[in-house]
This record gives structure tokens, C-alpha cells and sequence, in this order.
């Protein structure tokens, strides 16, 4: 068992759903992403998704283009982020790990390679924007052999049939986008998202987790009777550029802070059906 | 037959995009399909290429330039005589058809130097839909004739301000709005890169040109040509005047890169000459990418070049060898397009330039009565600004 169904069965004994914060690996500087990670896992964080930055996000709206585009010019990588998460692991973090990216940068690394990597220095999921569940069975198989969960999307979009694939070969948690559209936090969700929600859940025991558009504590409070877990990613990485400019122990308290607020929202169990 | 089912040429192609385009792909793929299969479909694009387009081109025997190359003959497939200059109009015209069967009211385009775009918003002008171009900001200032004429037919220019400020960012942008608008918008690719099906059909929207070229050319010659040379950037023209030949296993086909400011400059945008495998746009393909897959910025004087990935098919044609890839600098390129000016009274876009410029290159080393075709994708009218900077 991976730390991802681990967190889900002592969430749903405890009667809670996961709060997942996304941040961009290497913003402001891949020292902060280290200090955050506990930091988050300590303000309530369930899971933890770090996205990998890439030159050419066309999923993400234009606040995690441009911590990617910060991240880039700090040169970071993949191997220098499994090196940071393989420290945090031996340093005993065990909030679980998610990187999320698209596919190009995994494809220049190897993917068998990297999948051993990823293995060793304690990655426990993989969320490709560009890998949708068509193309990506091959490599899920493949990580799934090293212990990795790769975790697929479903969209407003899909249609039943769909859903009913990309749930049955998700593993970790289904990761449901709540609009039509790229990231970024948005001033009020779609209507009916709560329905569709359920709808999802319905068609699986695998954990449906909910992210883009989510932005506020009152966004996380209406979807309480919805999933098994929240993701917020714009909205903290605002929070970050707001503190950019302090001292980086303000920043990391700051951002955690918010985490805090944001996890706080979170009523519900998981695991409701 | 190529692509297979799952839109593979070989290990190339395939449909690399978020989730939330996929059912929109597929729809367009069975609506493709069905359409390309139905004879109303096909009578009515082929009257609009004929009578709206202007098709079929001439295939022109240069005879001033084969004098200069001395004993090669030239043939120049005129696809710049095309309304709206270039053989993008092929494609806009083939695919408005597709969106308004799919009853769809907005169009999106990305464009680089500017051709596909007017091609798009002259076919939305005259289909009756709304339609946003996007295009980098650097690419704005080189080709601006193209961005007023754009506007003049009532399309939204958006300009892209991001990474490269090219083709590459301008197709992020259209893909980002894609994501948001799928619903009610139709994404009218320009090019033979992108998720699958786009590379299908835009390579059959074009291949129009290859036919016309293989009869006319058995009806002049009474034979094939020895080659045919092509500019890639995408890679549509050059796939469109390829693919009748692909079967003529004695017709070498030539595709030529742009090398920029020499291929060890670091400034060119020859993707299948200096590339390697990688996943950009939807697609398995050559990309010009650093060692952690970050693509890479790209050079060319001839925008619609300057582009860091390729068409899967032509990935998969560079591997089993059927096709060759060369590449020219934009110097060389430059020398073409005065050339082909001064002696045949063709100004000929930067683009397809290239082409002409690589066979010009090695003419010298071609056997006395070689036949080549030379794609002539585009006029250069929108190039004229930029001669004296460059």
C-alpha cells in the first residue's frame, strides 16, 4: 500500500475528506518548495502536489505560467526535484508526493528511468495534464510496477463512457476538473459541480479529489457534501507572489497560513457514496 | 494506411492533450470521417476551390532559372497564386466546411507569418463566423500586412506576449482558449503537427496540391520528376505535395528546415535536422528541446518556420527514410528569393524560399535533365517590410 491509499483509508476512518495543496516546484526557489512542503503538511495539507515546471504549460492559466516561467529561470529539473523530495523523505516527511507536469519532461528524462527514480526518492503519484487515459496505460502499468499511482483527469467534457475509463484506470484518487477550462483561481464555481461531483463518485470506490477554479474557504464549504478531497493551486501560489518580496521564513508562514484557512473549510467525510 | 486508428504514423503522433479536449477530437475525428467519405461534402469543397480559391494552380516551367542552373528543369507548383497567397486556404476551406456541419459559431486559428491566418479569417468572413487569431507579438511586427488584413476581414487579432513571442506560443494561447470555449468554438489547425486528427486532416486537405502536381507533371513530361522540394515548418505544404508521391518510390522528396543563422548557432528552427523525439502540442513528434525536454526558442527570417516541432507524419517519413530533410540559412534563403524575383518575376515568400534555396544549393552536383518540382507554398508581398532589415 503507497502513501496515498494509506492517507485515504486513515482519512475516511477518521470521517475527513484530503485538502491538497498544488504549488510550483522551484517558486520563488526550490528552497522554499522544501521548507513548504512540511510546512503545508503541518497546517493540514493531506497530500501534497508539486508541479514540475515546463516551457510550454497549456493546461495552466497564466498564474502557474508564470511561476513555471520563475521556476525555469532558477533551472530547475526533475532530478533536482527528486533530490529535494528524497531529502525531505530521510529528513522523515511522510505527507505524501504528487508531481504534477506534462508528459515532454518525463519523456526527455526516460520514462523507465525516471519511473525508478521517482520510486527511490519517495514520489508516491504522477498527474500528466497532456497524458489523458487513452495514452497513458502503458505507463500507469509501468508505475504502477514501481508503487506510483498515476492519477488521470476527468473533465466537464467527458462524457459517461469516459468517466467510466478514466475512473477505472486511475489509480490513487480521480482527479476531477470542476470546469471548462485552463487553471486559475475563479471567483465562483460552476453551477451543478456538486452533482457532477457525486455523479463521478458514483461510478467508483476510487477517491474523486476536485481542483481548478477553487479559491476560497467559502468554495471549499459548498462542496461539502461532494468528493474525498479538495485541490487548491492559483489561489496559494497568489498568496506566494503577494510575499515574494519578504524574507523566505515570512513567505513559508504566510502560504502555510492559508493552507491552514483553506484546510480549516474542509467539512464532510470521504469515502461517501 | 497511415495513421492507424489511434492517429500513430509509426511510433510518431498520437493525442497528447488534457482531458478536456479529448471527446472534442474525437468528435471532429468521426465527423471527419463521415464527411470525408459523403459526396455533397466533396462537391461543394471542391467548388469552392475552384471557383473561390482559385485551383488548380499552375505547375510553371521556369525556364530562365533552369538556364541558370543549367540543365536542371524547374517546375514551380504556383500554390502562391492561391487567393489569399499560399496553399493555406486549401485547409481553411476544407475545415470551415467541418465546423459548420458541426454547428459550430466561433473559429479559432493560431498563426505565424501570417498566411493560415488570413486564410481562416477570409473563409470566416465568408462562412458567417466569429473568429479570434492569436499570434505572437514578434511575429505581428514582421508580417504586418497580414495582421491588417486579418482585421480588415473582421477577424480578432489576439497578440501573444509569452515565451518566444512566435507560432509555438501563438498555438498555447489557441489551445488555452480551446480548453475554455470547447463547446461553442471550432479550432481550425493550420498545420500537420498537433493531436490527431488535425495531421490527418490537414495532409488530406492538401494533399491536393501533390495530385495536381503528379498529373500535370505526366502530362507535360510525360513523366515523374526526380525530385520535389518542399519548406517545413509544420510541415503542410510540403506534406500536401508529397503525399501522391509517396508511392513513386523513385520521386526523391526533399523537405528543408529552416537553419536560421547556421545550424551551430543555436539560432534556426530546423527541427527534424537538429531534434529528437519529444511530446509538444498534442503530439509524439521532433521537437527542438534542451536535455530536460524545455523547448527551445527558435530562429528564422520566414515566420511561418520559425517553429520547434513538425508534423508526425514527417517524423515517421525522416525515419524510414522515404523522405530526406535538409536545411538552408536564412542568407541562403534570402539569395533565392532575389533570384527567383529578378529572373522569373516571381516573389516568392521567405518561406518557400527556403525550398528553392536548397535546390539551388545542390544543383550543381544534380545530373544534367533532372526534373524538379519546387513547391511554391506562398507569395512574399508580406515579406516586402522586412528586406531591408534583413
Amino acid at each position: 500500500m503507497n502513501r496515498i491509499e494509506e492517507k485515504f483509508r486513515q482519512l475516511k476512518r477518521n470521517g475527513k475528506k484530503a485538502f491538497i495543496p498544488y504549488i510550483t516546484c522551484g517558486f520563488p526557489d526550490l528552497r522554499t518548495t522544501e521548507k513548504l512542503i512540511p510546512a503545508m503538511e503541518k497546517a493540514g495539507a493531506d497530500i501534497i502536489e508539486l508541479g514540475v515546471p515546463f516551457s510550454d504549460p497549456i493546461a495552466d492559466g497564466p498564474v502557474i505560467q508564470f511561476s513555471s516561467q520563475e521556476a525555469l529561470k532558477k533551472k530547475v529539473n526533475l532530478r533536482k526535484i527528486l533530490k529535494m523530495v528524497s531529502g525531505l523523505r530521510r529528513r522523515r516527511t511522510q505527507v505524501p508526493v504528487v508531481l504534477m507536469g506534462y508528459y515532454n519532461s518525463i519523456c526527455a528524462y526516460g520514462e523507465k528511468k525516471f519511473l525508478r527514480d521517482a520510486a527511490k526518492a519517495g514520489i508516491d503519484g504522477l498527474i500528466i495534464a497532456d497524458l489523458p487515459a487513452d495514452e497513458g496505460k502503458a505507463f500507469s502499468r509501468q508505475a504502477a510496477e514501481r508503487g506510483i499511482d498515476v492519477i488521470f483527469l476527468a473533465a466537464p467534457t467527458s462524457g459517461a463512457q469516459r468517466l467510466k475509463k478514466i475512473a477505472r484506470l486511475s489509480r490513487g484518487y480521480v482527479y476531477y476538473v470542476s470546469l471548462t477550462g485552463v487553471t486559475g483561481a475563479r471567483k465562483e464555481l460552476p453551477p451543478g459541480l456538486r452533482e457532477k461531483i457525486r455523479s463521478v463518485c458514483r461510478l467508483t470506490s476510487t477517491p474523486v479529489c476536485v481542483g481548478f477554479g477553487i479559491s476560497k474557504p467559502g468554495h471549499i464549504r459548498s462542496l461539502e457534501d461532494a468528493g474525498d478531497g479538495i485541490i487548491v493551486g492559483s489561489a496559494i501560489i497568489n498568496i506566494m507572489k503577494k510575499n515574494a518580496g519578504r524574507r523566505r521564513r515570512d513567505l513559508v508562514r504566510k502560504t502555510a497560513e492559508f493552507v491552514g484557512k483553506l484546510a480549516g473549510a474542509l467539512t464532510g467525510a470521504c469515502g461517501e457514496r | 494506411m497511415m495513421p492507424d486508428k489511434k492517429g500513430y504514423y509509426g511510433i510518431f503522433g498520437g493525442m497528447f492533450v488534457p482531458e478536456t479536449l479529448v471527446p472534442a477530437l474525437k468528435e471532429l475525428e468521426k465527423v471527419y470521417n463521415k464527411e470525408k467519405r459523403s459526396r455533397r461534402f466533396r462537391d461543394e469543397l471542391g467548388f469552392y476551390l475552384k471557383y473561390y480559391a482559385g485551383r488548380p494552380t499552375p505547375l510553371y516551367f521556369a525556364d530562365r532559372l533552369s538556364a541558370r542552373l543549367k540543365g536542371i528543369e524547374v517546375y514551380l507548383k504556383r500554390e502562391d497564386l492561391l487567393h489569399t497567397g499560399a496553399h493555406k486556404i486549401n485547409n481553411a476551406l476544407g475545415q470551415i466546411l467541418l465546423a459548420k456541419r458541426m454547428g459550430k459559431k466561433r473559429v479559432i486559428a493560431e498563426t505565424g507569418a501570417g498566411q493560415h491566418g488570413v486564410a481562416v479569417a477570409t473563409v470566416a468572413a465568408k462562412f458567417g463566423f466569429e473568429c479570434c487569431v492569436y499570434m505572437g507579438t514578434e511575429d505581428m511586427e514582421r508580417q504586418a500586412p497580414n495582421v491588417l488584413r486579418m482585421k480588415l476581414l473582421g477577424t480578432k487579432v489576439i497578440p501573444v506576449n509569452s515565451g518566444s513571442r512566435t507560432l509555438k506560443d501563438a498555438i498555447n494561447e489557441a489551445l488555452r482558449d480551446w480548453v475554455s470555449n470547447v463547446g461553442t468554438t471550432y479550432y481550425l489547425f493550420g498545420s500537420v503537427a498537433g493531436p490527431h486528427p488535425y495531421p490527418l486532416i490537414v495532409r488530406d486537405f492538401q494533399s491536393v496540391i501533390g495530385k495536381e502536381t503528379r498529373k500535370q507533371i505526366l502530362d507535360i513530361k510525360g513523366r515523374l520528376p526526380d525530385y520535389i522540394f518542399a519548406c517545413v515548418g509544420g510541415g503542410s505544404n510540403s506534406i500536401g505535395i508529397f503525399h501522391a508521391f509517396l508511392k513513386d518510390r523513385r520521386v526523391k522528396l526533399i523537405g528543408v528546415e529552416a537553419a536560421g543563422l547556421g545550424l551551430g548557432s543555436g539560432k534556426h528552427a530546423a527541427t527534424l535536422c537538429k531534434g529528437s523525439p519529444g511530446v509538444l502540442h498534442g503530439a509524439k513528434s521532433y521537437v527542438l528541446q534542451d536535455k530536460d525536454g524545455q523547448i527551445l526558442a527558435t530562429h528564422s527570417v520566414a515566420a511561418g518556420l520559425d517553429y520547434p516541432g513538425v508534423g508526425p507524419e514527417h517524423s515517421f517519413l525522416k525515419e524510414t527514410g522515404r523522405a530526406q530533410y535538409a536545411s538552408v540559412t536564412d542568407k541562403e534563403a534570402l539569395e533565392a528569393f532575389n533570384l527567383l524575383s529578378r529572373l522569373e518575376g516571381i516573389i516568392p515568400a521567405f518561406e518557400s524560399s527556403h525550398a528553392l534555396a536548397y535546390l539551388v544549393k545542390i544543383s550543381k552536383k544534380l545530373k544534367k535533365g533532372t526534373v524538379a518540382v519546387v513547391n511554391l507554398s506562398g507569395r512574399g508581398d508580406k515579406d516586402l517590410g522586412n528586406l531591408v532589415e534583413s
